[in-house]
């Protein structure tokens, strides 16, 4: 299992978009991809658990990727979350 | 080929398919099935045809606003496709045996709830989209006609009427025109099309049918007449007729930028009214030199609760901005009668339209006015911005929004918060009384604008929402007349302007009369304004204006 944790820096947070664009790119990869913020937990490829997460500017949040691709997949979601959040 | 007459409220002709709109049933239906494994198929084909409307969509908003705002469309088909959504549904539909359109209902009320049970305000309104997708998968299950309001393609809405807070959320470049079974001239349906510069008809002698749905309609709104499934030849002669149309509005264009002047030099101000956030593109595109009538009641139609004093200043301050200077009006709240919210809870009335509306919901709910207020005020810090009052009857009236008013300002000053100090008030004069006693009235107040609706529904004692009584509704009575031409001369005598804001300022047989009443400013549907701003030009007033006010002196209908 590979884990990092990320501080959003967006303004406006996890909203609509940038979900979308979350669960776009996590859905590009077999392993099994989690979301924690505090005590909540999400699928990061199912748009309603990411957008419960409701992660807004300055929060931490700690991404987990676990299976066959879970390198690559932990290094796409880094990739993704300092170019979008 | 097929045709039906009805009456004509805005001139212009569409040629497309027929979306039939039917109001969307509140309850849905909860029944047993058998067959839970058809019933599951049965979902997951509409969640295929949910997502393949959303993906037309997606690329027709992608094409015309670009892809970070159809973005939204995306999201919407991975909501449908969500697993823990579609496993709700599924899990309903298996251990309750009931129907899909149950089971979506249920998961969409439980998956919208959470979000409106978040603290975050943008998350708040996301319950929106899951039942926005909600809806569309049952509107798919229940075959419900509607679901061609969001085919992706501009469509002729044939309803059997509209209400306000149905006209104000449809998608206005879904809609090339208008067919409504009921409706009077002075509806919010005829109100809308002239807004949205759109043909329509209403009162048309026709029996709703579901196949009437997705047929090849021509809809002439001079003629009042619609055609179904018309031959080669009709058709033809209608696109000729559209083409000189089109033609005809390219003249008006050339208007643009020129001055709203008689040839004998008399100037007027020609303003629009308008009645949401979007028409403010049709008021600039129309050249208009500002906005004479802005109706705030969007902002509490289309909410579920009292909008914020945070939303509501956004909206005056974006609007106020996006018209760069030029002068805004906003009326203040003018809710009851013919326009509800349901969370206002108000008691259903005799006769509303003579009820507990406007400006006296706001003088008794004192909480919801000062709300208005503060952001009303607070945008006039950054941009021009006045504010009338609606259903005034008598001094007292102004008297006590005026003390209101200083309370607010007092609030704002002790809050540090910007606001212009000169800020206009005026008031609408709609009240026969408020016509009597303008004298007085001009006193109080920094102008009048004339709302003729009212004001010819109430001296004539004539329901305009009663299409029975179309014929008796006169705006050209010589009583009403006599009123716009009483309020004129008070509001001159006085020192302050006056203006005309109803939908009798559009109409172009009387553009002459109130030229020569006085009136310095009138104010009308974008689409009327350079049609109008046409009309003042080609007038030469010192020839008629002095036959026109004997005759309005004798109590001649004009």
């Amino acid at each position: 299992m590979k884990e990092f944790d990320y501080i959003i820096t967006d303004p406006e947070g996890i909203h609509a978009r940038p979900a979308g664009l979350l669960v776009k790119e996590a859905g590009k990869f077999q392993s099994n991809i989690q979301i924690k913020k505090g005590d909540k937990a999400g699928d990061a490829k199912r748009i309603f658990a990411v957008m419960a997460l409701a992660a807004k500017k300055g929060e931490t949040i700690s991404v987990t990727a676990e299976g066959e691709d879970e390198a690559e997949a932990i290094a796409a979601m880094e990739a993704f979350l300092k170019e979008n959040l | 080929m097929e045709k039906f007459r009805g009456k004509g409220v805005f001139g212009g002709i569409a040629i497309g398919r027929i979306s039939l709109y039917k109001r969307k049933e509140q309850k849905i239906k909860r029944y047993h099935i058998e067959d839970v494994q058809a019933e599951t198929e049965r979902f997951h084909a509409a969640r295929d045809e949910a997502v393949r409307q959303l993906k037309n969509l997606f690329e027709k908003a992608v094409s015309e606003v670009g892809e970070a705002n159809a973005m939204i469309f995306d999201i919407h088909q991975m909501m449908l496709t969500d697993l823990d959504y579609c496993e709700s549904i599924e899990n309903i539909i298996h251990t309750q045996q009931v129907n899909a359109e149950y089971a979506v209902g249920t998961t969409g009320d439980n998956f919208s709830q959470m979000f409106a049970s978040m603290e975050d305000a943008y998350m708040k309104e996301r319950a929106a989209d899951v039942r926005d997708v909600s809806e569309r998968l049952i509107g798919i299950l229940s075959g419900s006609e509607d679901s061609a309001l969001s085919s992706g393609e501009p469509v002729i809405i044939m309803a059997d009427d509209l209400v306000p807070s149905e006209t104000v959320q449809l998608d206005k470049n879904m809609v090339l025109g208008f067919v409504t079974v009921h409706g009077s001239a002075n509806s919010h349906t005829a109100i809308l099309a002239r807004t949205m510069n759109i043909p329509a008809i209403i009162n048309t002698d026709i029996a709703l049918k579901p196949e009437y749905n997705g047929m090849t309609a021509i809809l002439d709104g001079f003629e009042g007449t619609l055609v179904l499934e018309p031959d080669e030849e009709t058709l033809r002669k209608a696109q000729e007729k559209q083409k000189n149309e089109i033609e005809k509005k390219q003249l008006l264009e050339q208007l643009k930028g020129q001055e709203n002047i008689t040839q004998d030099g008399r100037k007027i101000e020609v303003y629009a009214n308008i009645g949401n956030l979007s028409d403010v593109g049709s008021v600039l595109k129309n050249d208009a030199g500002g906005i004479g009538l802005f109706r705030s009641e969007f902002l509490y139609l289309e909410n579920s609760d009292y909008p914020t004093e945070e939303q509501q200043f956004s909206v005056y301050k974006t609007v106020a901005e996006n018209m760069a200077g030029k002068k805004v009006i906003i009326r203040t709240l003018d809710i009851g009668a013919d326009k509800q919210a349901d969370y206002f809870q108000l008691p259903p009335e005799e006769n509303p339209a003579m009820g507990f509306r406007a400006i006296r919901i706001c003088l008794e709910r004192q909480e919801i006015f000062k709300t208005q207020l503060r952001a009303l005020f607070r945008a006039s810090a950054f941009s021009r911005i006045a504010v009338m009052f609606p259903m005034i009857t008598s001094v007292s009236e102004i008297k006590e929004i005026k003390k209101i008013v200083e309370q607010v300002k007092r609030e704002l000053k002790a809050e540090n918060l910007p606001f212009d100090e000169k800020l206009e008030m005026g008031i609408m004069i709609e009240t026969p009384a408020a016509a009597l006693v303008s004298d007085q009235l001009a006193k109080e107040v920094d102008f009048f604008s004339v709302g003729t609706n009212d004001l010819t529904q109430y001296t004539l004692a004539v329901d305009r929402q009663n299409p029975q009584l179309d014929r008796f509704y006169d705006a050209h009575h010589p009583a009403v007349l006599h009123m716009l031409k009483l309020v004129a001369d008070n509001a001159h005598k006085n020192g302050i302007w006056a203006g005309i804001c109803g939908e009798l300022a559009a109409d172009l047989e009387l553009t002459e009369a109130f030229l020569a009443m006085g009136f310095d400013e009138l104010s009308v549907s974008p689409p009327f304004v350079l049609r109008l701003r046409k009309k003042i030009r080609e007038t030469n007033l010192d020839a008629c204006r002095k036959t026109i006010l004997e005759k309005i002196e004798k109590g001649e209908r004009l």
